[in-house]
């Protein structure tokens, strides 16, 4: 029972689309799926920069060359597009944070799996909070205290009179919300994912049972498979768009706005 | 309205149930509009962007993605609120 519901072997409940049971321990702590298909994410990620980092070859071969590429994407298309060459020193954790989300969200599409980590709002969460209180930190220690909270509530070149209205509009925006949608971009996006082929899946299934030799099913087959190599199209854009926006929000706090 | 009403009065049914589901849809119907449009707009004077100078497509993909991101948020903020939505 265990073992064929973790490996999605066999139909689940509708329940447990999103709500896995747990396998070991239970309440708060309880062990289920996703908490698993997480501790194997970490350990695949770190496997990986491991074993591409052991030995470093002028002329990349084998694991160092995609560990390179997604390096080099990073470097190229998130850092200096938006943080510039000072914002290199940040490049490890946002190689980290690209790489983990993007192996996150690929379960997703991965049969025997099938369940995207990012789908359940605590690592997004908690991932949101870090770079809130990331950039903040950045902005306080470059900027001072004030420096950075004057820069962030009151932006230059307003009108007086329009602070009124612009300061509780920057604070909200800035201070409350981005942490949030981070962390709901991330999170709706993998369970909108995850529902949409859950949908085609059962449909598919419901439409054979009725009898193979109807036409139709072949139809919803193929938008099936059309959609897992959508859902990796948007596996990959969602780790992007993430790590760019971290890269904009400790770029925006690494300097004032002129 | 009130001779509905009435009819599921008489047959015992609950007259709120599936309202549940008509406001999820609502909620998450109405929140799709606008995003749909911004992004249409986003996307569309990207295009326009790139075609006029393909040099600088790297940079306006990149700022492209950014101002998706910004837009699409507004809608997912309405797919979260959905499943909020209870009766």
């Amino acid at each position: 029972m265990i073992l064929s519901s973790l490996l999605a072997l066999e139909f689940p409940p509708v329940s447990h689309v999103t709500e896995w049971p747990n396998f070991i321990g239970d309440g708060l702590f309880g062990v289920n799926k996703v908490v698993l298909l997480m501790w194997i994410s970490v350990a695949l990620v770190f496997g990986f920069f491991f074993i591409a980092g052991r030995q470093r070859k002028l002329v990349p071969t084998g694991v160092q060359n995609v560990a390179e590429s997604v390096n080099d994407f990073v470097r190229e298309s998130v850092v200096l597009q938006t943080m510039g060459p000072e914002g290199l020193k940040y490049m490890p954790l946002l190689v980290m944070m690209f790489t983990f989300i993007f192996v996150g969200n690929v379960w997703e599409i991965i049969p025997v799996a099938q369940m995207p980590v990012n789908g359940r709002i605590a690592l997004p969460a908690y991932m949101g909070v870090l770079v809130w209180v990331l950039f903040n930190v950045i902005g306080i220690r470059s900027q001072g205290f004030f420096g950075y909270f004057k820069s962030v509530l009151f932006p230059p070149g307003v009108p007086k009179l329009l602070y009124i209205l612009v300061t509780p509009i920057e604070f909200v925006s800035t201070l409350v919300v981005r942490p949030f949608s981070l962390a709901v971009r991330l999170f709706a996006n993998m369970l909108a994912g995850h529902l949409l082929l859950v949908s085609f899946i059962v449909i598919t299934a419901a439409v054979f049972s009725l009898g193979p030799q109807l036409v139709i099913w072949p139809v919803a087959f193929g938008l099936l498979v059309g959609l897992y190599g959508f859902e990796l199209l948007v596996a990959v854009l969602q780790a992007f768009i993430f790590t760019i926006l971290t890269a904009v929000y400790i770029a925006g706090a690494m300097h004032p706005e002129h | 309205m009130s001779v509905a009403l009435e009819l599921f009065a008489q047959q015992g049914a609950d007259p709120t149930a599936g309202l549940t589901a008509i406001g999820r849809g609502i909620v998450y119907g109405a929140a799709a509009i606008g995003p749909g449009i911004g992004i249409g707009i986003v996307v569309g004077n990207a295009i326009t962007a790139m075609a006029r100078q393909p040099e600088a497509a790297g940079m306006v993909r990149t700022t492209m993605f950014l101002g998706i991101a910004f837009t699409e948020a507004l809608a997912l903020f309405g797919f979260v609120l959905s499943f909020i939505v209870s009766g």
